[in-house]
């Protein structure tokens, strides 16, 4: 195979995705009409493509495009959770925008150029590589993130997310300046060879802001002040990818980034990630205790549960980034079943969000409540649902790393956030049923049933499948 | 089957009932109905397998038996079930009781009565795997796994505070639980493995098996549970449905009772020696402490409670004195307590479907209007006091024996609670049973129903024929004891002919 050839081979999902994002923006902007109802489902069907173009027969691990662009297994393994992310909200967002007469064709044009982004971001092997996926990543979710324009909560929203997230861009450039100044390349395996031995500070300090833009766009404490108002004003829709697909890509590209470039500087590295590990954890679990929307109180555990996947990653070792994969592939199962349910919550044709609003709900509508139910036992950590295993890999792995004092810090975190996602169950199975929902359309039912299904079942199926296939994909990035 | 065994069939076995009654409208009278009469019928098949597992079981052996095995979750985990004699009562246990909790919601669970039957279902699977389990993480799951069913059951059809009740529940034992998965992994970490069987055989060195044995007496001594942190029980007994604490005190409380017996003692065993005096201390306190407690209470299912924390005080003494008279004691004190206690909430559950009130003071003089009742309620609360010819006596007997071996000074403390729970139960007894029937609202009280007298009679007669015959339980564990014994001395003298060698 010629250079050319092989370089497109590898990148063949970023194609399919560009190639799709574009088409599809032509299809909309000079086709019949505006709201061209087939451009979403175009877009679904492009990002199962350009998942299975990931089975195209190629070698394990390449470096391709002039050292800047990976594709490996581990690569592999969390563009799966991107696609399935940005699948899933897609299926989700359908009905939700047409309620909203916000069914532009723009939207999922918007969300195939943001995955474009991720994909890019989950194999980039220099800064520079790092830095475009993160921009065109954030670019389209500025926009989408306000997409209902009309609305004051979702420009608000729009308006919050471009300020800080540009905020974090600056950071991150400023980082990643001060690092190929002191390292003299980009590559990340450049760095990684020039941090031998004594590190000057420069360095570190270049790591630090770098961290800091990437802990923004992970929603990690002290960086995580967007997320409940975004989660909260944003569209639903987009608020299930932002907690999904881009959650997913940040944290690829920062294990990504810390494991192949900076495994000279570890001791410097694992302070900064078990510091904000701890904050996010402990703010993720006493934020969400006084939230009454459900959407802020998915975004205070999102913020903590970000904080137990860098548990894993603060031990820096293959079990622990194998944690962290285990625990990003549930997390985006179970996320996607309570975005899912939060978007069946309509009461005479109006979406709602308060908490107070399930009550009941076990009597009005048992299929969802159990859902739910699940979902939250299982964010909760309770055995035998996903959840559960998530913790396990992770707080694994940190034992054996020797983080003890995490470990019982991270623990006591779950608890106290257990009581949050218990004070959901107690409202839907121990409360006054109140108005009942509206019916539920088919998709999202659909989601929710899946997705139920996995959680519920996950020690069974899929569990050793993604237990086996996150531990062989670990491996190639050591 | 399939590759599998017995015991697999008996966690599924609930599931699959469960699964059908899924299945059911449940909205009609007719369908609820069906429900009730699939749960019944789920759970004595069940009853019915465990005792065929019993027949294939042989006491004589000391090691797993009825083993099955299958790799899980790719790495390292796996999927092992096994019983031995400590370990096999208990499984009995939980499928004998389970069929009297349906029975005893027949009539008193109206409403969701499919959502009632399918947590209880689900929860059988999980005690069952409790006790079965012989993978490490298997044991955490269904250990844990139990949480979610009974967080439900107390919150759903519990009493007026439920929520508080079911919160402090959930709250309370999944602090000490993750503190014990904590633990987990770091053995995990150390031997590289999960299964119990070899875990059993491998010593970890002295100053981690302090801190392990902590992290594990976390998770046990709430599930027991031990005072201090006993008030989760009183809370969720008064305000659980009545099969609700009969589970609760018939099965959950075991859990930490075999939790010791299956990881600490064995496991950690120079730890086990080394805390001994800690849990005695704390045992004794529990014994004599809530026994007074108990006294004063003016509610039937809360004295009842506390006299549960009590008698699980004699349990943890047994436990660790460590000798077989101590150990094999504490075993038949958990299933007879099981029994009794369990009964002991029936009972109470009878008069409650009738006045609707557990208040002591709204009872008194009921022998008069209801003569078998209090037959069956004289025979548990005797049963609870020790009286001898009742299985509660010889439990308490022989843990005090193993008490005495360790320290005399224990058992003499640890006997006053003997009297003080003569005391509590009789003063109870009297209360409710005995004296004039003044109160309007007893007068016309209906005795035992045909199904009443068909929950209570199979229970009185088995808790008398293990007071008389207690060989039953005892021989079943001897083996599984003696090896559990002869280990931990061996274990210990390892220890101490090293500690020697560097003098």
């Amino acid at each position: 195979m010629t250079s050319l050839s092989l370089d497109i081979a590898h990148s063949l999902p970023e194609i399919v995705l560009a190639i799709g994002a574009l088409s599809l923006l032509m299809l909309g902007a000079f086709g019949a009409g505006k709201r061209d109802w087939i451009i979403t489902e175009a877009a679904i069907v492009v990002l199962g493509i350009a998942f299975l173009s990931m089975f195209y027969p190629i070698a394990d691990k390449a470096l391709v495009w002039d050292q800047a662009f990976i594709d490996d297994n581990f690569a592999r393994f969390m563009k799966t959770l991107v696609l399935l992310g940005s699948m899933t909200t897609l299926i989700l967002s359908r009905e939700y925008m047409a309620r909203h007469d916000i069914d532009l064709f723009e939207f999922p044009v918007l969300v195939l150029l943001a995955t474009l982004g991720m994909c890019m971001l989950v194999s980039a092997q220099s800064l520079i590589a790092l830095y475009l996926g993160l921009e065109l990543m954030s670019l389209a979710l500025y926009v989408i993130a306000a997409f209902h324009r009309d609305d004051v909560r979702a420009s608000e929203a729009g308006l919050k997310y471009f300020v800080l997230g540009a905020l974090s861009s600056g950071m991150l450039l400023y980082g990643s300046s001060l690092i190929y100044g002191y390292a003299g390349t980009v590559s990340f395996t450049g760095i990684a060879a020039a941090l031998q031995g004594d590190v000057s500070i420069g360095v570190i300090f270049g790591l630090v802001f770098v961290l800091a833009g990437l802990a923004f766009k992970m929603s990690i404490v002290p960086f995580h002040m967007w997320t409940p108002d975004v989660y909260e004003g944003a569209p639903t829709p987009v608020t299930t990818f932002f907690a999904t697909a881009a959650k997913v890509a940040a944290v690829a590209i920062t294990v990504r980034i810390i494991i192949t470039a900076f495994p000279g500087v570890k001791p410097q590295w694992q302070q900064i990630i078990v510091f904000v590990s701890i904050l996010s954890m402990a703010l993720g679990a006493f934020g969400a205790i006084g939230q009454t929307n459900i959407k802020r109180l998915m975004a205070y555990s999102s913020i903590g549960h970000m904080g137990f996947a860098l548990v894993g990653l603060s031990t820096g070792t293959e079990q622990g980034v194998a944690g962290v994969m285990i625990y990003m592939a549930i997390y985006v199962l179970m996320s996607l079943g309570a975005f899912a349910a939060i978007l069946s919550m309509r009461i005479g044709d109006r979406y709602v969000e308060n908490i107070g609003d399930l009550a009941g709900l076990a009597r009005t509508n048992g299929f969802m409540a159990f859902v739910i139910a699940m979902m939250m036992f299982s964010l909760a950590g309770i055995p035998p649902l996903a959840g559960f295993f998530a913790k396990w890999y992770v707080f694994l792995a940190a034992i054996n790393g020797g983080l003890y004092g995490l470990a019982v810090i991270g623990m006591l975190a779950s608890t106290v956030a257990a009581f949050y996602y218990l004070r959901v169950v107690k409202i839907m199975y121990f409360d006054e049923p109140a108005r009942p929902f509206d019916r539920v359309n088919w998709e999202v039912t659909a989601v929710m049933a899946v997705m139920g299904l996995i959680v519920v079942l996950f020690a069974i199926f899929p569990g050793p499948f993604v237990a086996a296939s996150a531990q062989a994909a670990a491996k190639s990035l050591f | 089957m399939f590759g599998f065994g017995i015991l697999t069939g008996l966690v599924v076995l609930p599931l699959v009932g469960a699964a059908f009654i899924l299945l059911q409208p449940g909205k009609d009278e007719a369908s609820v109905r069906n429900v009730r009469w699939a749960a019944l019928f789920t759970t004595l098949i069940t009853f019915a397998l465990s005792l065929f597992a019993w027949g294939q079981f042989d006491i004589g052996n000391p090691g797993f038996q009825l083993v099955e095995q299958k790799a899980w979750m790719g790495s390292g985990l796996s999927y092992k079930l096994g019983v031995d004699g400590i370990s096999m009562p208990f499984v009995l246990l939980t499928t004998f009781l389970m069929p009297f909790c349906i029975a005893a919601s027949w009539d008193s669970i109206t409403t969701r009565v499919k959502e009632y039957m399918i947590a209880f279902l689900v929860l059988e699977t999980m005690m069952i795997g409790v006790f079965c389990a012989l993978d490490m993480v298997l044991f955490y799951v269904f250990f844990e796994g139990g949480l979610i069913p009974m967080f439900l059951i107390i919150g759903i059809w519990g009493g007026k505070r439920r929520i508080y009740a079911s919160f402090k529940f959930f709250l309370y034992t999944l602090v000490g639980s993750l503190l014990m998965l904590l633990a987990m992994m770091a053995m995990w970490g150390v031997t590289g493995t999960t299964d119990i069987v070899q875990l059993l055989n491998t010593s970890f060195p002295s100053s981690m098996q302090k801190w392990l044995w902590l992290a594990f007496f976390a998770s046990f001594a709430v599930k027991m549970p031990m005072w201090p942190v006993h008030t989760w029980l009183p809370d969720a007994h008064v305000e659980a449905p009545t099969a609700g604490s009969v589970i609760l005190a018939g099965v959950l409380l075991k859990m930490g009772g075999y939790g010791f017996l299956r990881f600490s003692l064995p496991m950690f065993p120079e730890a086990s020696q080394y805390f001994a005096p800690l849990v005695m201390t704390l045992s004794v306190i529990a014994i004599v402490y809530t026994s007074l407690v108990a006294l004063v209470q003016e509610d039937m299912k809360k004295l009842i409670a506390y006299s549960s924390v009590a008698h699980m005080g004699f349990v943890t003494m047994g436990l660790f004195s460590m000798n077989t008279q101590g150990v094999q004691g504490a075993v038949f004190q958990m299933v007879s307590h099981g029994l009794v206690s369990g009964a002991l909430f029936l009972c109470v559950g009878v008069v409650y479907d009738r006045l609707h009130t557990r208040e002591i003071s709204a009872y008194g003089g009921i022998v008069k209007t209801m003569p078998l009742y209090a037959v069956a309620f004289m025979v548990f609360t005797m049963a609870n006091v020790g009286l001898p010819g009742t299985s509660g006596f010889v439990g308490e007997f022989l843990t005090l024996i193993g008490a005495f071996v360790y320290n005399p000074w224990v058992a003499l403390v640890a006997t006053t609670g003997v009297i003080l729970s003569a005391a509590y139960a009789l003063f109870l007894y009297r209360r409710v049973v005995f004296g004039p029937l003044e109160k309007p609202a007893l007068a016309g009280l209906k005795d035992l129903t045909p199904r009443e007298i068909a929950l209570l009679a199979p229970l009185a007669a088995l808790v008398i024929w293990y007071g008389v015959q207690p060989g039953a339980i005892l021989n079943a564990c001897a083996a599984s004891v003696q090896l559990l014994i002869k280990n931990y001395e061996a274990a210990l003298a390892v220890t101490k002919t090293a500690a020697l060698a560097l003098y």
